[in-house]
């Protein structure tokens, strides 16, 4: 198979790296540089595992060319955390039991981090609407969507969500 | 979330320290940051990668297999047939202590379900190795299939497990595990009304965001390290040590971080073949189902099928319960004749009734095995009991609410199994649900208890008849009573010369009874 020269910004880095034709952005992110995030669900489009962010908008790396990426920036949930700890969005998912096995967290926190970038104050619907590519077999979906709206409250206030939510 | 303290404040102690309070989960901060180790993040340089050659047939016969043309494909290391496994048939169950070993890692002479594993490639890729698996030549003859756990008692059926040898599990010599509590028949004579519905749920897929999978490597010292998802570590451990016959503490399972399970991932279908992999190829091997195998093979909650029939009085008490419940095991018992007996156990619900009689039955079909799955056999046994309830409600005119309350368990009433009722809460939780749904319930039953009008007469072991079916049903065509041709010889009765048994073992399958696993026998 061809192989191309792929220049991009991975989390901030400017990178250089051979890819093949047919690679996909999955293989190569998480099979290639080890950015684990990036979790393999489905390799179909459907379960929202491996949801990263081009150019400020979420993307499912297992379906997205990694030859198309030229030029692009990229970002997974490895450049979250920032030099005063965890993102907002991270500390919410903590705070009110978003997490559960995990597998979906780095998906769904590249979507609500997408969402919230374009649209700092969103509504219920438009938070169910820009996660509704991710599927969480734990949580029931609830937890998920508290943490984003919480995550986007202090976004815009600079006060941290509110610590443990009584259950 | 509220928490009614006032409930049973006579039953608890008020010095705990960590429930009814908040606490943070210690692998959240992993889970946000992406940096929780999943088993393929333990991805290794020159790992190879493991797919399967699975039947395309429901039932059949294997009469050749040809791995050569696969073999000889660009990437291909090694392919792994029946031949290479050491223990060549298995069960789940013998960590259970029960029997009989029933399942190949790979088929051999019958494939029994679709998508059951008949040869294993090895590659230096997963495209490769699919692409091997396809090229393997297996000749098939097909054999009729069924896929209906009632058409699989019939006489004549197609048997589909030679080593069951028909198409129940056995449970001590009869074909369903049982629970008889009074005398159902009179029970329905004496009822004011009698139903009889049959409920079928369908076989369900956990479907977990990650799918099964692990990876198997060598390590030091004539060791290997197996990175899994298994939702059982040491249940895994425990079977790959005698599928592949090796001792135990030759295999280093590491795990504990799984992306989704709910049951399904404590079958162990992975490991012991990519640690077979590893064995004869010295090199990492991974496994892992794709989404579809996830779907198609990897095991169901089991489908079943259920008929419950009941006598009830006007005044609302069920005073009869006749239950027949059928397990859909498919192909291989995996977990299900354990599950079949927590449906058993389960069946009577949470609920007073003085005449109990179940038959539980694991069946066997051309279906993929089901097995754990959050609750299994109860749960579906819930789904039958429940719109039940309901429908009983409407036949007498109750409330559905107060109709469960109404009948409800209540400390020191004699259940079915015979375990006399402690720490009920059915009807508090009933009364709370009422008042959260703005449900109302009448006064009578606002002021009914748990702790309350139970025992005395509703902790009498009434007199049990002779286990004989209540009704006899066109479609009952599995002895009841009469022993299966497997089934455990009656007791010999024991003589001055009769020579001492030897000693059973455990591990034989015949030495432990499946209810005295799950505490369904009185103590």
């Amino acid at each position: 198979m061809s192989h191309l020269t792929l220049s991009y910004h991975l989390n901030g880095s400017a990178r250089t790296d051979l890819v093949e034709g047919g690679e996909t952005l999955l293989s190569l992110l998480r099979y290639r540089l080890d950015t684990t995030s990036v979790r393999q669900g489905c390799k179909q489009g459907t379960c929202g595992s491996c949801t990263v962010i081009v150019d400020g908008e979420s993307r499912l790396a297992c379906i997205t060319l990694a030859a198309t990426c030229e030029g692009r920036a990229i970002e997974t949930a490895e450049s979250l955390p920032g030099r005063q700890g965890l993102h907002p969005l991270q500390q919410a998912f903590m705070d009110h039991f978003a997490a559960q096995c995990g597998f979906c967290t780095t998906g769904m926190l590249m979507a609500a981090k997408a969402l919230l970038d374009a649209n700092p104050n969103p509504s219920r619907e438009e938070v169910v609407d820009a996660i509704g590519g991710n599927i969480c077999r734990c949580t029931g979906y609830q937890s998920i969507i508290d943490a984003i709206l919480a995550a986007a409250e202090a976004g815009r206030t600079g006060v941290a969500p509110a610590s443990l939510r009584r259950y | 979330m509220e928490f009614r303290k006032d409930l049973f404040a006579g039953e608890r102690n008020e010095d705990l320290n960590e429930i009814g309070r908040p606490t943070q989960r210690q692998d959240a901060q992993g889970h946000v940051t992406g940096r929780s180790r999943f088993y393929e993040d333990h991805a290794m340089p020159g790992m190879l990668h493991m797919k399967f050659a699975r039947s395309p047939h429901h039932h059949a016969r294997i009469r050749s297999m040809d791995t050569g043309a696969a073999a000889r494909m660009p990437g291909v290391v090694r392919i792994l047939t029946s031949e290479d496994v050491p223990k060549k048939v298995h069960t789940l169950l013998i960590l259970l202590g029960l029997g009989p070993d029933d399942e190949p890692p790979l088929a051999f002479d019958k494939v029994r379900y679709r998508g059951e594993p008949v040869a294993a490639v090895i590659a230096e890729s997963e495209a490769a190795a699919t692409a091997a698996c396809a090229a393997i030549r297996i000749d098939y003859e097909p054999l009729p299939a069924v896929f209906d756990v009632e058409e699989a008692l019939q006489p004549g059926a197609p048997l589909v497990n030679e080593y069951h040898g028909r198409n129940w599990y056995d449970y001590e010599g009869h074909d369903y595990q049982k629970i008889r509590f009074g005398d159902v028949e009179a029970g329905f004579r004496a009822a004011d009304h009698v139903i009889e519905e049959r409920y079928q749920m369908t076989p369900i897929e956990h479907a977990p965001t990650e799918t099964g999978g692990c990876i198997a490597a060598p390590d030091t010292a004539g060791r290997y390290v197996c990175y899994t998802n298994t939702q059982a570590l040491f249940f895994s451990l425990e079977t790959a040590s005698r599928i592949l016959k090796v001792p135990s503490n030759r295999l280093h399972f590491v795990g504990g971080t799984v992306g989704g399970g709910f049951g399904g991932k404590v079958d162990s279908v992975h490991e012991p073949l990519a640690l077979l992999g590893a064995m004869l190829t010295q090199r990492p091997v991974r496994s892992a189902y794709t989404r579809a195998e996830e779907m198609q093979v990897s095991s169901p909650r089991g489908a079943e099928r259920i008929y419950i029939k009941d006598g009830v009085m006007n005044d609302g008490r069920i005073v009869a319960r006749y239950v027949r419940v059928y397990c859909d095991a498919g192909a291989y018992s995996r977990l299900t004749p354990y599950g079949a007996v927590k449906a058993a156990a389960h069946m009577p619900g949470p609920y007073y009734i003085p005449n109990v009689w179940i038959d539980s039955r694991c069946v066997y079909t051309n279906r993929t095995p089901s097995s754990a799955m959050r609750g299994f056999g109860v749960t579906g046994a819930d789904f039958a009991l429940e719109i039940q309830m309901d429908k009983l409600a409407r036949l007498v005119g109750a409330d559905p609410m107060e109709f469960r309350i109404q009948n409800a368990y209540r400390d020191g009433d004699m259940k079915a199994h015979r375990r006399v009722t402690k720490n009920a809460a059915l009807i508090e939780c009933v009364q709370a649900a009422a008042r959260l749904a703005d449900w109302p319930i009448g006064e009578r039953f606002q002021a009914m208890s748990s702790t309350r009008d139970g025992g005395g007469e509703r902790a009498r072991i009434p007199a049990t008849p002779p286990p004989e079916p209540p009704v006899r049903r066109a479609a009952a065509a599995v002895p009841e009573a009469a022993p299966t041709p497997a089934a455990a010889p009656a007791p010999a009765p024991e003589t001055r010369n009769a020579p001492i048994p030897p000693p059973r073992t455990p591990l034989a399958g015949a030495g432990r009874r499946m209810s005295s696993l799950l505490g369904t026998r009185r103590r």
